[in-house]
């Protein structure tokens, strides 16, 4: 199949299950689907739909047992462990539910973390992360431990962490589900402005409805299978 | 440079799981290296044993004597260069409790022959004049208090009664390995009483120490000896200094081998206990060492975070038990001065405690480490939240 121009992850019949002891689990069934590149998309569905795995094998972060997944010019479905780890290190950003932040590292460190699996020398990845500090309102906290911040400014510092090597794909797997109503608007309102205003191609699981709203497309899982075409966010 | 930053946040992040830790260690570092000490000490007699000496005894047993008719024999063989002998006194000094070793010598060519027994020229002169004078060790002098010219009375075990003696030298050892709790005096004196008592036991010592010209020559010279009177009434047996010592230290081998295996007992107890807390250490951050994979960073990463965490913590509590031990082992030393004459932190004991503390540090990472390597990102990231 050739891949479209603006397609940035292409899907092809993947399959997946896990293996508890003897017991094999499907998870996805024969999925099938493009991103276009600037996307923003949300993958809904009820728990235990498949919708954090899927994001995961787009992420890089778990293989595929059946199909091939193309993100960019790289088939990541034929890549060893080795070689997705440096392609998610270059491709992929990633925002979690509970932010993952290092505990140890001050705000500035885990923006910076990444950028150590780079070439660039120290003063170049500083500067780097303190714009991406900046950027998401956050300059004045480049010294405080994970510890030291609440809920929303963790998960601004995780964006932060994400977009700081400037990656072609954003993954967010319920990024607001740790976070009172107030911060979540605020988080998703950066997300948007990532897609909207940087272009980035926004991937984002969420079962929360008024998540998935500042989607430009929406997807649903259940049980595993991909039950309908892309539907255009009605916002 | 991050992951330093990282593996060193992290082995102290929680302060009172890491102290107590690096107490453990500590307090083993400090156990092992008393006990490593306590080993030393014991062969610290072979080790200051000189490869230019011979001991040559009665082939049947230490406890027979030889005729002091032997030394001219002996002197006369080639490569022997001085002749010296002795007995072992076996005095008590007021009661038992206050052992020290004591032996009568011909002092002028033991002194000569054992110049790590360093002894004042004038005072050297004194005791030569003085049939009844003796020498004593600074440490054994300094623990009765004994002064130059005063009166010491000792209790024969073997040879029998109330024996004077007067304080006319103490010997400083050349370096701190050396003995300085022992007690010389004159073999002539000795054999002047037992004379007048049982002539028949008279004119006998208890073994020869003989200087040789070089150390390659030891073989040869020993076995002269023991040709020289072969098939006589009192064959001989000759050895290296550090061969005889070696004899009298496995008289007690198997204490040794007792406290060799504690010692090792306390380093597999530590292991045990450092193992179990890089176990939870690496479970607690299954979510860290998940979020650092998803970033990119791989298995040597990974490796470099928990075996890192583990050395620093391993050389923490190393780093302070040697420091403590210094102090401990002198005053071990101290009150086991009568047993251990010489009670010395030696560098290799510090080079084991080092090797012992990188053996736990590594042993200690290596599940936690192929279990965080093995553990898939996604289920890794499950157990935060």
């Amino acid at each position: 199949m050739t891949q479209q121009n603006n397609t940035i992850v292409e899907i092809r019949n993947v399959y997946k299950s896990y293996h508890r002891e003897s017991l094999i689990v499907p998870v996805l069934h024969d999925i099938t689907f493009d991103i276009a590149e600037g996307e923003f998309l949300a993958l809904m569905g009820p728990s235990g739909s498949g919708k954090t795995t899927l994001l995961n094998l787009i992420a890089g972060i778990d293989k595929i047992d059946k199909g091939t997944i193309r993100v960019g010019d790289v088939d990541i479905s034929t890549l060893s462990e080795t070689e997705l780890a440096h392609w998610r290190a270059n491709s992929v950003g990633f925002i979690f539910q509970f932010y993952n932040l290092i505990p140890v590292l001050k705000a500035i460190e885990n923006v910076e973390l990444p950028l150590h699996l780079t070439s660039l020398p120290t003063k170049e990845r500083r500067s780097h992360a303190e714009m991406a500090l900046n950027l998401v309102g956050l300059s004045h906290r480049m010294d405080h431990y994970p510890g030291e911040m609440s809920g929303g400014e963790q998960q601004r510092v995780a964006i932060a962490r994400a977009i700081v090597t400037d990656p072609t794909i954003l993954v967010a797997d319920e990024p607001t589900g740790d976070l009172d109503r107030v911060s979540a608007e605020e988080i998703l309102s950066m997300i948007e402005r990532l897609n909207t205003e940087m272009g980035k191609t926004i991937i984002m699981v969420t079962h929360d409805p008024r998540a998935a709203q500042r989607a430009k497309i929406l997807r649903h899982l259940d049980k595993g299978y991909l039950n309908d075409d892309a539907s255009q966010n009605p916002l | 440079m991050m992951l330093l930053k990282i593996l060193f946040r992290n082995a102290f992040h929680n302060k009172l799981r890491s102290s107590l830790t690096i107490l453990g260690i500590a307090v083993a570092i400090l156990a092992f290296g008393l006990l490593r000490t306590v080993i030393s000490s014991w062969y610290s007699g072979v080790e200051a044993a000189s490869t230019t000496r011979l001991v040559t005894r009665n082939a049947i047993s230490i406890i027979f004597p030889l005729p002091i008719s032997y030394q001219e024999k002996i002197r006369q063989i080639a490569g022997v260069k001085i002749v010296s002998y002795g007995n072992w006194f076996g005095g008590v000094y007021i009661e038992e409790k206050n052992f020290f070793p004591n032996f009568c010598v011909e002092p002028k060519t033991y002194f000569q022959l054992y110049p790590e027994f360093v002894l004042d020229p004038l005072q050297q002169k004194a005791l030569l004049a003085d049939r009844k004078g003796f020498v004593a060790g600074r440490k054994l002098a300094e623990r009765f208090g004994w002064k130059i010219g005063d009166t010491v009375i000792l209790k024969g075990t073997i040879y029998l009664g109330n024996w004077d003696f007067v304080l006319r030298g103490i010997y400083h050892g050349r370096d701190e390995t050396i003995d300085e709790t022992q007690f010389f005096f004159h073999w002539t004196y000795l054999n002047e009483v037992i004379k007048k008592r049982s002539p028949n036991w008279a004119d006998k010592v208890g073994f020869y120490m003989i200087g040789i010209s070089r150390p390659d020559i030891a073989p040869d010279v020993a076995l002269a000896i023991d040709n020289a009177f072969k098939n006589s009434l009192a064959e001989t047996l000759t050895e290296t200094e550090k061969a005889f010592n070696q004899g009298f230290i496995a008289m007690s081998g198997a204490i040794v081998t007792a406290i060799q295996m504690v010692s090792f007992v306390v380093i597999f107890i530590i292991m045990a206990v450092v193992a179990n807390t890089m176990a939870m250490t690496t479970r607690e951050r299954t979510g860290d060492y998940s979020i650092i994979k998803t970033l990119g960073f791989g298995a040597k990463d990974i490796t470099i975070l928990i075996f890192g965490e583990s050395l620093i913590i391993t050389a923490t509590g190393c780093i302070i038990g040697i420091i403590l031990t210094f102090p401990a082992a002198k005053a071990f030393g101290h009150s086991l001065a009568n047993y251990f004459p010489v009670f010395l932190v030696s560098a290799e004991t510090i080079y084991y405690d080092i090797a012992a503390a990188f053996l736990i540090a590594v042993l200690a990472a290596i599940i936690p480490t192929r279990h965080a390597i093995r553990i898939r990102i996604a289920d890794g990231l499950r157990r935060i939240g």
